[in-house]
């Protein structure tokens, strides 16, 4: 049958090549005829092919056909530095926290849609502690709404805050091996996430706006700035045992982020952001941290695996901690109510050299004001800055490698610097990230 | 109540025409189309009932696009968005669609076309295993290429923008047939075009013609990558260079986005041609249209081939 067609194509090709030298009008017609017929006959016979030599429909598994994709990220990390207490200066959950080698993060992600309304998304973490002990956690698990009237989506469960670029981002997704020191000291190790529901808005502009309002739990150890077991770190004084009264003690984190292209190659990312919540120094008291963030790319228009490609990304943060009157957590001492203030920010470049290389450079700094009896002032309030500088280079898509190092200032303790190492990889579906 | 009842009914009819009338008339079909080549065949069954924007540049790699923003904006306001639906988009189109929180386009929804749907996909692996690099699923996405699977692309797209606008069904019929048209005589045009060169051996930088190389005979025998999406290796370029003087292969198909310096150092030592193809209308000047981009593709790997002969 294959054969016939192809002769008949050939026929009409000779044919054509003899009607052109007799401009015989019948003849072009009969041979645009012949041509068209010939062109159908190969059609059909591709189809044919197409039925015949198709795969039985049961024969590949498609991935892409489940319910559910499962991916698992692990991340290994290799950290040294001049100060011997390495957990005191890399402070983030994902970090080594002693010399040698660590596990901080492995990730098992499984995300899929629910039904024709909702998708829904779980990341459960485990890591391993400087002694080796696993630990587990439901890091982020919730709902997301896919058809809400109005350009309003609704999340729900368990979820990063989405304040400011990274805080919300996992750490596969970092353009260096820590944190910067802003979101450490604004956010605690593990980043600013509880429970709660979140509503956000895309507005009818013609260029990206999207406002978002998230009301979520403002007790536990993720909720650092908040009602955290860990506020001591801040204030100085014991923890107070605070229950949820009314609405007010909730934690709020509202956003409103804006993009524009800036050319076919250019697009600049901006957003402004707030939490507002209780903070258990003592009854009555609030915290509020104000943020805001920004982040440019330039991508070639030829680029080639997404390289060659410059961005650069920047938040600066402030907290007003309102401390109650309180009493010291190591004695009886009382100290009076006063508010502490912080402020942080980083400023990251990265230049995307060629596929699958990537050069970084970041400064880094976080400060706090003295407290009214300055012997209390906590070392995690201490002036801070860092350099940090770093090589990553991705063998392929689904995993890398990284070489970093950190010089950092602590005042009062002095200069140190650390090298870190990391290698990841990816098991399972595709990673896709956000902009 | 006569004139309320006669103001009732003078509204009424007002607002039936303009609820008929003035959204068809003042409003073309927005249409979202995930990369250029997809966009060209859209405004082809479109005509002027359409605005057609492809999220994907011509000139940039499909594999990895940036999920920026500005396309969350236009896929929230598509009416109809065709993609492959072979996964060339995967790194990209799922998070753009998760923030675009639009029901029209959702899969399984008429506004939503998978240019794949039917077509034999070549390649397609009968186990998951990245250690092959990283081969899609679904099998090689880049089927555009062939003109008999657009025949069925675009069937699909006349049919699908049919569906949501019922008003230009008929235009979107007629483009179709006119397309179909002079899709059979330029089939017959690219296949004595190419049918000399039956058997040619050529190389490529990914895995991105297998579909013309099925189509018209062409033998494609090694990829300057070593595995899809793995960077070439120095071992890898001195293996294809051996391959290609032992079977005198003269030239090798490069795309706007892949490496151009790499070709060139394995074609200096093969004495074969760089040959500059886009497989995405508009990357290239005078090639805005399909047939335009094919009539380009055939006419450079004809000529070089001809000459290498």
């Amino acid at each position: 049958m294959r054969n016939a067609v192809l002769v008949g194509v050939l026929l009409c090709v000779s044919h054509t090549a003899g009607a052109q030298q007799v401009p015989d009008s019948t003849a072009r017609r009969q041979q645009r005829t012949l041509d068209s017929l010939a062109t159908a006959l190969a059609a059909t016979q591709a189809r044919l092919d197409s039925v015949i030599a198709a795969p039985p429909p049961a024969a590949p598994a498609r991935a892409s056909g489940s319910y559910m994709n499962v991916s698992f990220v692990g991340l290994t990390d290799f950290g040294w530095s001049t100060a011997k207490d390495l957990g005191a200066l890399q402070v983030g959950d994902h970090e080594p926290h002693a010399r040698g080698f660590a596990i901080p993060n492995a990730e098992l992600a499984l995300d899929g849609t629910v039904d024709p309304y909702l998708k829904a998304f779980a990341n459960i973490v485990y890591k391993l502690n400087a002694k080796g002990e696993t630990g587990v956690e439901l890091e982020e698990m919730y709902f997301l709404t896919t058809s809400l009237p109005g350009n309003l989506q609704v999340k729900g469960g368990q979820f990063f805050a989405e304040f400011g670029r990274q805080n919300a981002q996992h750490p596969h997704a970092w353009a260096f091996a820590d944190q910067p020191l802003a979101l450490n000291r604004m956010f605690g190790p593990e980043g600013l996430r509880s429970q709660g529901l979140r509503i956000s808005w895309l507005l009818p502009t013609s260029f990206y706006t999207e406002a978002t309002l998230a009301v979520m739990n403002s007790a536990g150890t993720t909720t650092y700035s908040f009602r955290s077991d860990e506020s001591s770190a801040i204030h100085a004084g014991a923890p107070a045992d605070r229950a949820v009264g009314s609405a007010a003690d909730l934690l709020y984190v509202p956003r409103i982020a804006t993009s524009v292209d800036l050319t076919d190659t250019q697009t600049l990312l901006m957003g402004v952001s707030g939490a507002f919540g209780p903070n258990n120094s003592g009854p009555g008291a609030q915290t509020q941290i104000y943020g805001a963030d920004v982040y440019w790319k330039w991508k070639s228009p030829t680029a080639h695996m997404g390289f060659p490609f410059v961005s650069f990304q920047s938040e600066g943060l402030v907290r007003r901690y309102g401390a109650a009157t309180r009493v010291a957590f190591d004695t009886n001492r009382v100290l009076p109510g006063e508010t502490l203030r912080d402020n942080g920010a980083y400023a990251q470049l990265q230049w995307g050299i060629k596929p699958m290389l990537i050069a970084g450079l970041r400064a880094d700094y976080a400060r706090g004001d003295g407290m009214a009896v300055p012997v209390y002032a906590t070392v995690e309030r201490a002036n801070r800055t860092r350099y940090s500088t770093n090589m990553t280079w991705f063998p392929t898509e689904y995993s890398k490698f990284r070489l970093q190092y950190n010089y950092d200032h602590r005042a009062g303790i002095g200069n140190d610097h650390t090298v870190l190492m990391q290698f990841e990889f990816l098991l399972g579906a595709h990673a896709a990230h956000k902009f | 109540m006569t004139t309320l009842t006669q103001l009732l009914v003078a509204a009424g009819a007002l607002l039936s025409t303009t609820g008929a009338e003035i959204p068809r008339a003042a409003r073309q079909l927005n249409v979202v189309a995930t990369t250029p080549d997809l966009a060209a065949l859209a405004k082809a069954i479109g005509g002027d009932a359409v605005d057609v924007k492809s999220l994907a540049k011509p000139t940039e790699d499909p594999h990895f696009v940036d999920a920026k923003p500005s396309h969350v904006v236009t896929l929230n306001r598509a009416d109809v968005l065709i993609d492959g639906g072979a996964e060339l988009e995967v790194g990209w189109l799922p998070p753009l669609l998760e923030s675009a929180r639009n029901d029209k386009i959702a899969a399984g929804a008429p506004g939503r076309v998978s240019a794949s749907l039917g077509v034999r996909m070549l390649e397609v692996p009968t186990s998951f295993d990245r250690s092959k690099g990283d081969v899609h699923a679904m099998g090689n996405p880049h089927f555009l290429i062939d003109p008999l699977n657009v025949r069925l692309v675009v069937a699909q797209i006349a049919e699908h923008l049919a569906k949501v606008d019922p008003a230009s069904a008929a235009l979107y019929r007629d483009n179709l047939r006119t397309f179909l048209a002079t899709l059979d005589v330029k089939s017959v045009e690219w296949q004595k075009a190419l049918e000399p060169f039956r058997g040619a051996k050529i190389v490529t930088y990914h895995k991105d013609f297998v579909y013309l190389a099925e189509r018209y005979k062409l033998d494609v025998v090694e990829t300057l990558e070593p595995k899809p999406g793995i960077e070439p290796s120095p071992i890898h370029l001195a293996a294809v260079i051996a391959t290609m003087r032992a079977q005198k292969v003269k030239v090798i198909l490069v795309q706007p986005f892949q490496n151009r310096k790499t070709a060139e150092t394995v074609a200096r030592q093969t004495d074969a041609a760089v040959l500059d193809v886009a497989q995405q209308p508009g990357a290239k000047a005078n090639t805005a249209t399909y047939f335009d981009l094919m009539d380009s593709i055939v006419h450079t790997l004809a000529t070089a081939l001809q000459e290498k002969k």
